[in-house]
C-alpha cells in the first residue's frame, strides 16, 4: 500500500512538479519514460515518489521515447494504467507509437511540456511538437500555468477512461514557461484526487488469459475504414465527456474549466485566439487595450482535439475581426489556430476578418505590449471593415517586417 | 483474403481498437467469427511442411512454436502412465508455410521438412533421408 504523501492546501510547484503529483496521486501502475528536457522533472519526481513508497507501480527504464511509448502500449494493453511524459524531439520519436497506441483505444495518459522542434536545436517553449501530434487521434489538452497542468492531468486520466472514450490523452505546458515557473497550486489531498480518478476498468486486457485477444490486428481494405472511422467518431464524440468531467472537477474544487476558454468576449469587437501560456499574457494585453478603448476579447480551445468548432464559432458570433496567434512555424500555409477558426466560422456562415501571427517559436518571449500590438492591428481590420493588416504576421522578430500576404 | 460476406459489420458494431476476442463465449470456448481459424492461409504457401510419423518423438516443439497452431494433437497416457500430446498431422488450411516447425524439430533425422507444394505427401515419405549407415 503506497505511503500517502502530506500536501498543505496550497503548495509552491511548477508545472512539472503538478503534473508528477497529478501522476502519483493517480496511482499509475507503469510508467514507462526516457527523460527530456523540459519535462524531465516529470520522470525524476515520479521515479522519487516511486523508490520512497508513495506509488505501487513500475517504472520501466527505456534506451528512448520510441521504446518508452511501446512499452506503454504493451502496460496498457495487458491492462494497467499508463502514464509516460515527453517533450519535443523525444514525442518526435513518439510519433509512430502514438498512431498504435490511440488506434488501439488505449487510455494512456502523457503529460507534454512542449518544446521547439530541432533544428536547429532549441530546448525552450513552442507548440511545434503539439502540432506534429495533432493528427494522432489523442485527445489535446492545454494548460496555461502550474494550476492548470495539475488539473488537466487529473481530469485527463477521468477522460481518457471513460468507457465511450477509450483514448490516449496528453496535456500540454509550455516549456520553462510553465514546467519551471514556481506558482501557487491548490492541489487535492490523495483521498480526494484518487477518488475524483476512480479505480482503472480495464477492457480486453491482455493478462486476462482466458479471455485471449488479438492486439494490433491487421485490417486491409475491407475493415480499415471501419476501424477508423469508430475512432475518429470516439475522438469527437469526447468532448461531451470532457465537458462532463470539467463538470465534476468544478464541484469538487470550484474551478471551472470549459472546451472554450474566454476572456472579456461578452462585449468584444474584436478576438484573439491563443494557447498556453500567452493566453496569460494576452489577458494582460488585452485589459491594456480596453483602457484605450478597443474592445477586445481572448479564446482559446481548452482542447485542441478534439477541436470544439461549434463551441468556438458561437462565442465569436459577434466579433468582426480575429487574429489567430499560432506559437509553431506552419511552414508553407497559415497556423492551425488560423484555419480551424476560420473553418468553424465559414461552416456556421460567420464572417470575421481572419489573420494570423506566428509568435515566442523558441521559446522567444512574448510580452504584453507585443500583443497589444496585434490587438492595435486586428481593431483597424475591425474599423475598415476588410482586412488591411498583412494575412500572417511576425511577433517580436529581428530585422526587416516579415509578413505574407 | 477476403473476409466472407456473412463477416463484414458496419462501423458502428466493429470491435473498438480492432482488438479481437478469440471466443464468444469463453466458458464454452466458442471460437469467435473472426478468429484465425476461420482464414484459409494454404494459398500463402510456396513449400509445405511434411509429418514424418515414424521419427517423431512427440516433444511437441513444433506445436509451441506453429504461429498458427496448425499442429494436430491427440491425448494419449505415455508408458509411465501421463498424460501427453501426441502429434498427428498438420492442418493445411492454416499452414502458411513458413518452415518454423523444421526449423525446432530436433529428432537426428528430422520429423519435418519442406516439401514442394506439388509433390504428394506419400511421395514425399518415400524422398524422405535415410540414416546412413556407419562406416566400419
Amino acid at each position: 500500500m503506497a505511503t500517502k504523501y502530506e500536501l498543505k492546501s496550497k503548495e509552491i510547484w511548477d508545472g512539472n512538479t503538478a503534473a508528477s503529483h497529478a501522476l502519483r496521486q493517480a496511482q499509475v501502475d507503469v510508467v514507462a519514460a526516457y527523460p527530456i528536457t523540459p519535462s524531465t522533472p516529470i520522470v525524476q519526481n515520479y521515479a522519487s515518489f516511486l523508490a520512497d513508497g508513495y506509488v505501487d507501480g513500475e517504472f520501466v527504464m527505456v534506451e528512448s521515447e520510441h521504446s518508452a511509448m511501446s512499452a506503454c502500449v504493451g502496460a496498457a494493453s495487458a491492462g494497467g494504467r499508463v502514464a509516460t511524459a515527453t517533450s519535443s524531439q523525444g514525442y518526435a520519436l513518439m510519433v509512430e507509437v502514438l498512431y498504435q497506441a490511440s488506434g488501439m483505444r488505449l487510455p494512456i495518459v502523457m503529460t507534454v511540456v512542449n518544446r521547439a522542434l530541432a533544428s536547429p536545436l532549441n530546448i525552450h517553449g513552442d507548440h511545434g511538437d503539439l502540432y506534429l501530434g495533432r493528427d494522432a487521434g489523442w485527445i489535446h489538452l492545454m494548460a496555461n500555468n502550474p494550476q492548470e497542468a495539475y488539473d488537466m492531468t487529473l481530469c485527463a486520466f477521468k477522460v481518457a477512461e471513460n468507457k465511450s472514450v477509450r483514448l490516449p490523452v496528453t496535456t500540454n505546458q509550455d516549456g520553462f514557461l510553465v514546467s519551471h515557473t514556481a506558482q501557487v497550486v491548490e492541489p487535492l489531498d490523495d483521498d480526494t484526487a484518487y477518488k475524483f480518478i476512480g479505480d482503472y476498468t480495464p477492457m480486453n486486457p491482455m493478462l486476462d488469459t482466458s479471455n485471449p485477444a488479438t492486439y494490433g490486428a491487421q485490417t486491409e481494405e475491407e475493415w480499415h475504414f471501419e476501424f477508423k472511422a469508430s475512432q475518429h467518431k470516439a475522438l469527437i464524440d469526447s468532448a461531451k465527456v470532457i465537458e462532463e468531467v470539467f463538470n465534476e472537477f468544478e464541484k469538487l474544487t470550484g474551478r471551472k474549466y470549459n472546451l472554450v476558454e474566454s476572456y472579456k468576449l461578452e462585449d468584444a469587437e474584436i478576438a484573439l485566439a491563443v494557447m498556453g501560456s500567452a493566453y496569460e499574457t494576452a489577458m494582460v494585453a488585452v485589459d491594456k487595450a480596453r483602457v484605450e478603448g478597443i474592445k477586445v476579447g481572448l479564446v482559446m480551445p481548452r482542447s485542441f482535439r478534439p477541436f470544439p468548432y461549434n463551441e468556438i464559432a458561437s462565442k465569436l458570433k459577434n466579433v468582426k475581426a480575429i487574429a489567430a496567434l499560432d506559437r509553431s512555424c506552419p511552414m508553407g500555409a497559415m497556423g492551425a489556430l488560423y484555419n480551424e477558426i476560420s473553418g468553424a466560422l465559414s461552416a456556421n456562415g460567420q464572417a470575421a476578418i481572419m489573420t494570423n501571427y506566428i509568435y515566442g517559436l523558441g521559446g522567444r518571449d512574448t510580452t504584453a505590449e507585443h500583443i497589444l500590438e496585434v490587438i492595435k492591428e486586428t481593431n483597424e481590420n475591425a474599423k475598415a471593415g476588410k482586412r488591411v493588416t498583412d494575412l500572417q504576421g511576425f511577433i517580436n522578430l529581428r530585422g526587416p517586417k516579415l509578413s505574407f500576404n | 483474403m477476403a473476409t466472407p460476406k456473412e463477416m463484414m459489420t458496419t462501423w458502428d458494431k466493429i470491435q473498438f481498437g480492432a482488438v479481437l476476442p478469440s471466443f464468444e463465449d469463453p466458458a464454452n470456448k466458442v471460437r469467435s467469427k473472426f478468429n484465425s481459424y476461420n482464414y484459409k492461409v494454404a494459398d500463402w504457401r510456396v513449400e509445405k511442411p511434411v509429418f514424418n510419423r515414424n521419427l517423431c518423438i512427440d516433444c511437441d516443439f513444433c506445436w509451441v512454436f506453429c504461429p498458427d497452431s496448425c499442429f494436430e494433437v491427440e491425448e494419449v497416457v505415455n508408458k509411465r502412465g501421463k498424460k501427453q500430446a501426441k502429434i498427428v498431422g498438420i492442418n493445411y488450411d492454416l499452414c502458411k508455410g513458413c518452415g518454423v516447425c523444421v526449423e525446432v524439430c530436433p529428432t537426428p533425422i528430422k520429423s519435418l521438412l519442406m516439401f514442394s507444394e506439388f509433390v504428394e505427401n506419400d511421395e514425399a515419405l518415400k524422398q524422405w533421408p535415410k540414416k546412413e549407415d556407419k562406416k566400419d
